[in-house]
């Protein structure tokens, strides 16, 4: 597989508390130094809790907010240079967001909706109806029915129809789900699941597939890329990161997963307390507040993403060689 | 609802949804506050367009024989101004003017203050600063206050007052588009339009015009109500109209003489004032609950 | 239901219409529930099910102008659907509070936790000042919140979401209710957050021998908390049973739907998940028969017809459903999750 999308040393960072004359106090730091490969025709699931930078990431993906430091490069083109201009790479990439609602505008009928990206990049009017009324057929809306509503008459799983057909309508080879059925009833999330995976397979999609929900990503995902406060902290095949992860902050993700059986309930919590405020987030290791393995080389440097294996790879001390943590395998000879 | 005529897009016959105005119309209609008050908004300008044939007598002729009759007069069912003219007739051509000065300095004011406003909210940063702080200079100065010093600076006529009251209307128009461009801006669907590679104007035209004009055409409204008052109030300090033309705030100023002799008289114009910018109010009202439309 | 002692709540047919808009919206058709005391009864369902509207009918937190409401709801023994004005403030806090799936909405943002902790006990109670904040910062303690002391005087929007569902707990039970609310008060929280205040929830329960209502859409955050379930669809309870009932051998087709289309533990990776066509029925036209008949695959004639009644299908498990012998499974073979 080759890397459709590279993304290398990521970082972004918003400024709080803006001064008098304009000069931030302080910076959230929502996404630091993010690598990460996109592989044609994967399914990469991105998983963490609020605040971990997994939507800035996406935003960061569109070019919907400017990157602080970093670069993108879509088929080894730099992304917003003149080797691949912004619009030609959306056209490439295209997003689907969490709220279905506030992402189709309530004033434009779902026919106009789906039919207005291929409008901006020259298709005629009538190709870009019929391409509308195709991927409408498409994602299950029968057009006759529904390409003259508007938003407000639409229920939830139906919008988020809408919007699947919306970033289809441009023929994007990458498609970022970002948190895409969340908001879902589950018996209607079960068939978004499904369409979007019959979708990845009938246009040769290649997912980001952003969620907090660790189940559905096992579902969707062949690898998964664990965040925490805007860093990668695990990185891996799906069935090995499930079953064998390394990073204790993914230890204690996949331990706070409740076990759906009477007989085996929690009995106690993996971690305690919330995840830290990303504004002034921890030195070190930024997880070392609430991990029980900390030491304190932990909060005094940086952990490196160290390969594991051929796919797996982890940002602990404890996996790193020769990082001063106890548990710290030997350096290599 | 009425049924909106079916479209065929691509061989496809789309079922088209009643539009957003239809649904707001509907919605209005059932609003019956403020179904009377567009009944009585749209009566005023059809007797300001059909005055000459409304009025019973000439209202710019005058005979000193009849001064100050009472309302109920014979002959003269609202009496007789200061000057023997037909207060009926006066009244009825005073709504041409009246409603004149209250609506076209709003709607000029429209045009240049949300320009400013979708500009300033959209583009955002600098611009928005730059903009919206000259608009804040203005806005500070309480708007009779404004209006009075720029008519004063330009001097009376019909003309100058409209310019000056367009002025002063500006800066609250431009305000209120902002803030609500800068709503609608940050919303998930202009993202996702800019995500398909639209640039600014596009989106400008197709995504954000759509969801913004109802909110300020609606507060620009408000505003017609407060206009006719404010051109009232320059005819009545001697900035605006000018005599024998019949306007509602100068005859409340030259009838001001006689409110001991002919209180109920003098109230005629005032009320008229009060009825339209009440009307005005109340359709507004309704029409604003009208197009908050939730799912 | 044969406990000798009267139950902490008790609901008989209750029917809630909502009569705002264009149409009347039917939101809760005919609910029978009972709770005992010390029992935790979790209400699962769906957006649109009812399930929170049955929980704000029990404070009365509908607007009354908008709202028509039928049926019994006693709780304690008070007639919750007779209190007024007085009586119905002095109800909500002692009689039964609640908490919120948002704790910053439901938490005034200009006092601190304290001041509201005990302006809610001085309110119910006849006790001084000093007391009053030595039983708030007890509760703090008690939902371990850590130094509570200081706590007790910061501003809601100061803490982090947890510890603010924490306080909201804290708040909830300050006044010693008889019964408690709660209404998907996980569900914007993390998932490692949730499972501590899902524990802590448990704990308290234990201790103090709470009756709870709980409200919630995920039924691994059911399966945790509750005794029992009951699920509800379109305004109705479908099924309610034990938890080990409800979720090993499932009667109605609502439920063994629910439990199927969920990926759970990587059972279904790559494959297609097994689905509930359709969506929720419109609650303002609601089909003649059983709601569910048009997304079920079991639906016959009978259903679309009228609804169905609850049928015992175990010991304390009933389905409104007119097929439940279909939807039986041999015994040895649990429906739904398997191991």
């Amino acid at each position: 597989m080759t890397a459709l999308l590279e993304v290398r040393g990521l970082v972004k960072n918003f400024p709080v508390n803006t001064g008098v004359f304009g000069r931030p106090k302080s910076f959230v730091s929502a996404v630091d130094h993010l690598d990460f490969d996109l592989h044609e025709g994967e399914t990469l699931g991105l998983v963490g809790e609020s605040g971990c930078g997994k939507s800035t990431t996406a935003r960061l993906l569109m070019h919907l907010v400017a990157p602080t430091a970093g670069t993108i490069r879509f088929e080894g083109r730099t992304v917003g240079t003149s080797e691949l201009p912004l619009k030609a790479f959306r056209r490439q990439v295209q997003m689907v967001f969490q709220d279905s609602y506030a992402s189709l505008n309530p004033r434009l009928t779902v026919a106009e909706s789906v039919a207005f990206g291929p409008l901006v990049h020259g298709v005629s009017r009538d190709e870009a109806a019929a391409r509308a009324n195709s991927l409408l057929e498409r994602v299950g809306l029968d057009p006759a029915r529904f390409a003259g509503r508007f938003t407000h008459e639409l229920s939830g799983g139906q919008r988020q129809r809408v919007n699947i057909a919306r970033a289809l309508a441009l023929q994007p080879r990458v498609l970022i789900l970002d948190e895409a059925v969340s908001a879902l009833d589950k018996s209607v999330e079960a068939q978004v699941l499904n369409l979007l995976l019959d979708l990845k397979e009938e246009f040769h999609l290649t997912y980001l597939f952003i969620s907090h929900d660790l189940e559905v990503v096992r579902f969707m995902a062949a690898r998964v890329l664990v965040m925490y406060l805007g860093r990668v902290a695990e990185l891996g095949a799906t069935e090995a990161l499930y079953t064998g992860s390394r990073h204790p902050y993914t230890t204690a993700l996949l331990g706070s997963l409740l076990s759906m059986d009477p007989d085996h309930r929690a009995e106690s919590a993996p971690i305690a307390g919330d995840p830290p405020n990303p504004i002034d987030p921890p030195a070190g290791c930024r997880f070392h507040t609430r991990c029980s393995f900390a030491e304190p080389v932990c909060s005094s440097r940086v952990p490196v993403l160290t390969p594991l294996g051929s796919a797996h790879s982890v940002a602990c001390h404890m996996s790193e060689p020769g990082s001063g943590h106890g548990c710290a395998p030997q350096r290599a000879a | 609802m009425s049924a909106v005529p079916d479209g065929v897009v691509a061989g496809v016959a789309i079922a088209r949804s009643p539009g957003y105005w239809v649904t707001v119309l509907w919605r209005f209609s059932r609003d019956p506050f403020a179904v009377v008050a567009a009944l009585v908004v749209l009566g005023l300008i059809a007797m300001a367009v059909f005055a000459p044939w409304l009025a019973p007598q000439d209202p710019f002729h005058g005979m000193s024989l009849r001064r100050l009759r009472p309302p109920g007069s014979e002959g003269y069912p609202l009496g007789t101004d200061e000057l023997g003219r037909d207060m009926l007739s006066r009244l009825i051509y005073g709504a041409r003017i009246s409603l004149f000065m209250g609506i076209v300095p709003v709607f000029a004011a429209l045009a240049v203050g949300a320009s400013i406003g979708i500009v300033a909210g959209y583009v955002g940063g600098w611009t928005n600063t730059v903009l919206m702080r000259t608009m804040d200079v203005f806005f500070a100065f309480p708007s009779v206050l404004l209006a009075v010093a720029l008519a004063g600076a330009l001097g009376p006529g019909i003309l100058n007052s409209m310019l000056a009251l367009t002025l002063v209307f500006v800066p609250p128009i431009a305000r209120v588009a902002e803030s609500v461009t800068t709503g609608v801006r940050t919303r998930d669907y202009v993202e996702a339009a800019k995500a398909s590679g639209a640039g600014a104007l596009i989106i400008i035209r197709k995504q954000v015009l759509g969801n913004v004009l109802g909110p300020i055409f609606v507060y620009a409204m408000s505003l017609i109500a407060v206009c006719m008052i404010l051109a009232s109030g320059l005819s009545f300090l001697g900035l605006g109209v000018k005599p024998p033309q019949p306007d509602w705030g100068l005859m409340l100023n030259t009838l001001r003489t006689a409110i001991y002799t002919q209180p109920l008289l003098c109230a005629l114009p005032g009320l008229m004032i009060f009825i339209t910018s009440i009307s005005f109010n109340l359709m507004t009202d309704g029409l604003r609950s009208a197009m908050d439309i939730k799912a | 239901m044969t406990g000798v002692a009267e139950p902490v709540l008790d609901i008989r047919n209750l029917r809630v219409t909502f009569t705002g808009g264009a149409k009347p919206v039917n939101a809760v058709d005919g609910v029978d529930l009972s709770i005992e005391r010390g029992e935790v009864v979790a209400l699962l369902g769906e957006s649109g099910s009812g399930k929170s509207v049955t929980l704000r009918s029990i404070l009365r937190l509908h607007p009354a102008k908008r709202t028509r409401m039928e049926g019994a709801i006693h709780v304690a023994g008070t007639n919750v659907m007779a209190l007024e004005g007085g009586a119905l403030t002095d109800f909500r806090g002692k009689g039964a509070s609640m908490i919120f799936q948002e704790p910053m909405l439901a938490l005034d943002p200009v006092y601190t936790l304290g001041e509201q902790i005990i302006e809610a006990i001085l309110r119910h109670e006849n006790i001084s000042t000093s007391e009053a904040r030595r039983r708030a910062l007890d509760w703090f303690e008690r939902v371990r919140i850590p130094s509570p002391e200081r706590r007790l005087d910061t501003y809601p929007h100061e803490m982090s979401g947890g510890m603010r569902q924490r306080a909201m707990i804290a708040l909830a039970l300050a006044c010693n209710p008889k019964l408690l609310l709660a209404d998907e008060p996980t569900t914007a929280l993390d998932a490692t957050v949730q499972v501590q205040i899902l524990l802590l929830l448990r704990d308290l329960q234990r201790e103090l021998g709470l009756s709870m209502l709980f409200v919630t859409h995920d039924i691994g955050v059911a399966v945790e908390v509750a005794d029992r379930i009951a699920v509800m669809y379109a305004g109705r309870i479908v099924e309610i049973g034990s938890v080990r009932d409800v979720i090993r051998s499932p009667r109605h087709p609502y439920t063994l739907g629910l439990l199927s289309t969920r990926p759970h533990g990587g059972r279904l990776s790559g494959n297609r998940l097994p689905t509930i066509p359709g969506s929720p029925p419109d609650l303002a036209n609601l089909p003649p028969g059983c709601a569910f008949a048009m997304r079920c695959a079991l639906a016959a004639d009978a259903c679309r017809i009228a609804a169905p009644e609850a049928v015992e299908v175990g010991p304390g498990h009933q389905a409104r459903c007119v097929r439940t012998a279909e939807t039986a499974r041999p015994a040895g073979a649990p429906a739904g999750v398997s191991a």
